[in-house]
């Protein structure tokens, strides 16, 4: 496969700088990106407020409009688009690098279109009861999620040896295509009704209503990002190829387990959330690596913070651009993915 | 020092065992340049893989300096031994400094970062290997030449006593060749590092290494000082070569010259 031992990605002087002192100051600029975007964003939209007043302590919160709309009516769904942006951003360069394949997704895999397949199925069955924290689809799209990346690892480690990632690979693009058939049949005996739904569904949507259901894929996308931690240097290595990791002391088998458990974690818990948002994955970590070079210890926290950043933001066009008219934000994603990805292929070539 | 005893391991496809080794043997001395000759698919890189730990023999031990390799961690083994590819391919745009740095993954804590005495480090690696001018560029623009000694450098920067080569100058042309040999006999020589080396190319292996061990068919052949094991006979019996075998006044070593099949 070409697409493995291709290289995508500039480096220049910034790597000989000392690791500790590159990697403060980008998370301090990319965390600053990210923080004022979050701020910045609800106060853009149909009604207009301002910050002052929205942090005006003197005025009661029953009283304050512009707090009222801040913190209850754009805030849910800013935080929305920053968990999902950052947990895809992250997802997509675990998945790059442990598949040695600078054009892996967080969706190449086919844990998207297990989550999708989950919420189709939890959409026509009209299955609306929630279940612990999640409601109805978020619950049905992390079951088809978790059985997808199941399915996937078991193919892959079927021999009883380190993940062939060969496998994974024809695995999820198999499974990718299969589970969308699959949705086509669902939707095809689906109602009108239903139909909509579930194909607005697809397009994603950051527009969840209320913090619950932010609070309820928090749990799943903090975890993922606890085990995220502990794997850029792997990383980096597994990169390199999984012999030469070995031989620098990585246990292989372990550190795929890893990248992969986590990685996929986060994706099914943005999708669920959010809905199948395409190409965050992979914009934000390319854009990232031109930015800061391709040591994963930089980019994979650098990521997860402009991915955050990156998501809010596309979410502000989308809701500002054709106002009052709101274009799906996995629309512009996809807009602005699109042509970049095919950027990356020609500057590739 | 590293030590294979009676070592048998086989490769399993669909049902079918197919064996690689069969009860191989082989002692690398400390301080040794030890040349592993034979012809493909004998096995080189199968006993390369059972003395570095990266796969278990399903008979025989490995022992490093008495003891057994297995009780030890990947990351205690990679402390003491490092593996130089064939080739590398990195799948993202790293600068020689950040792959060389790369070699002390197994000196580091889990969230360690490297600090000043990992930079000196591989500072000293660039340097003995003549690669420090290229520190900043991008590994995947330099020669092979280049990156074959910059891959050596990120060995160095491991600090291990042992360096395993699997057919190091394979990919390279002759000027890189020598320029490669040239650097790892000082290695050898300088730092007493202990080195063994799989390759196919029997001048290299004569003109850099004390021993050899000669494999066939996943056995050993022979083994022992290069002047006593480097005969024509041996090569014929290990590639059905006819060769001639002589010392080269200029070079300074045995030089093999094959001259016909036989079968």
């Amino acid at each position: 496969m070409n697409a493995v031992d291709s290289t995508i990605g500039v480096a220049g002087s910034i790597a000989h700088r000392p690791i500790r002192a590159r990697l403060l100051r980008t998370v301090g600029g990319f965390g600053a990106i990210a923080v004022v975007t979050c701020l910045l964003a609800p106060l853009v939209g149909s009604t207009s407020i301002s910050l002052a007043r929205v942090f005006d302590r003197s005025i009661p919160f029953a009283d304050n409009v512009d707090a009222q709309i801040f913190f209850v009516a754009r805030m849910p769904r800013v935080l929305a688009g920053a968990v999902t942006g950052a947990a895809l951003a992250a997802a997509g360069v675990v998945f790059q690098a442990m598949l040695r394949n600078p054009l892996a997704t967080p969706f190449t895999l086919g844990v998207s279109a297990g989550a999708s397949l989950g919420a189709m199925l939890a959409i026509a069955l009209g299955l609306g009861v929630a279940i612990g924290p999640f409601s109805g689809v978020p619950f049905a799209s992390l079951v088809g999620a978790a059985a997808a990346a199941g399915i996937v690892y078991r193919l892959a480690t079927m021999e009883g040896r380190a993940m062939s990632t060969t496998v994974l690979l024809l695995a999820g693009v198999t499974l990718n295509a299969f589970f969308s058939a699959l949705i086509l049949f669902v939707q095809y005996l689906a109602d009108f009704a239903q139909v909509y739904r579930a194909t607005r569904w697809l397009m994603g949507d950051l527009d969840v209503g209320s913090f619950q259901p932010i609070v309820a894929s928090l749990p799943l996308v903090l975890a993922a990002f606890a085990m995220f931690a502990f794997l850029p240097s792997s990383l980096n290595l597994l990169s390199i190829g999984a012999d030469a990791a070995a031989a620098r002391g990585v246990e292989v088998a372990r550190a795929q387990r890893l990248a992969f458990v986590s990685a996929s974690l986060a994706t099914a818990a943005a999708v669920s959330l959010s809905g199948p948002i395409g190409f965050i994955g992979i914009v934000v970590p390319h854009l990232v690596r031109l930015l800061v070079g391709v040591d994963h210890r930089i980019v994979l926290p650098a990521s997860a913070l402009f991915g955050a950043a990156f998501l809010v933001a596309c979410d502000l066009a989308a809701r500002t651009l054709m106002a009052p008219v709101e274009i799906p934000v996995g629309v512009v994603t996809a807009m602005l993915g699109g042509p970049f990805f095919l950027w990356l292929l020609i500057r590739r070539a | 020092m590293l030590q294979g005893s009676n070592l048998s391991y086989a490769y399993v496809r669909s049902g079918a065992s197919r064996f690689s080794l069969h009860s191989v043997s082989v002692d690398v001395p400390r301080g040794s340049f030890t040349g592993l000759l034979g012809p493909n698919g004998c096995g080189k890189t199968t006993l390369l893989k059972l003395l570095s730990g990266m796969i278990a023999a399903h008979e025989g031990t490995v022992t490093l300096n008495g003891g057994s390799l297995l009780s030890l961690s990947r990351r205690e083994i990679a402390r003491r031994i490092a593996v130089v590819p064939q080739e590398t391919h990195p799948a993202f745009d790293y600068t020689v400094m950040e792959m060389v740095l790369m070699g002390r993954h197994p000196h580091l804590g889990l969230l360690q970062l490297e600090g000043p005495a990992d930079l000196a480090l591989a500072g000293d690696a660039l340097q003995a290997t003549g690669t420090a001018h290229l520190a900043d560029r991008a590994y995947m623009t330099l020669s092979g030449g280049e990156k074959q000694r910059v891959i050596i450098a990120g060995a160095l920067t491991q600090a291990s006593d042992v360096l395993l080569l699997d057919e190091p100058t394979a990919s390279l042309d002759l000027g890189y060749q020598l320029e490669v040999a040239a650097l790892l006999s000082r290695l050898n020589r300088v730092r007493g590092m202990t080195m063994l080396m799989a390759t196919h190319d029997l001048n290299l292996a004569a003109a850099l290494c004390d021993r050899l061990v000669l494999m066939r068919d996943g056995r050993v052949l022979a083994q022992g000082a290069t002047a006593e094991v480097l005969t024509a006979q041996m090569v014929r019996q290990m590639y059905d070569v006819v060769a001639d075998v002589r010392y080269h006044e200029g070079a300074g070593h045995l030089t093999v010259t094959p001259v016909a099949r036989v079968r």
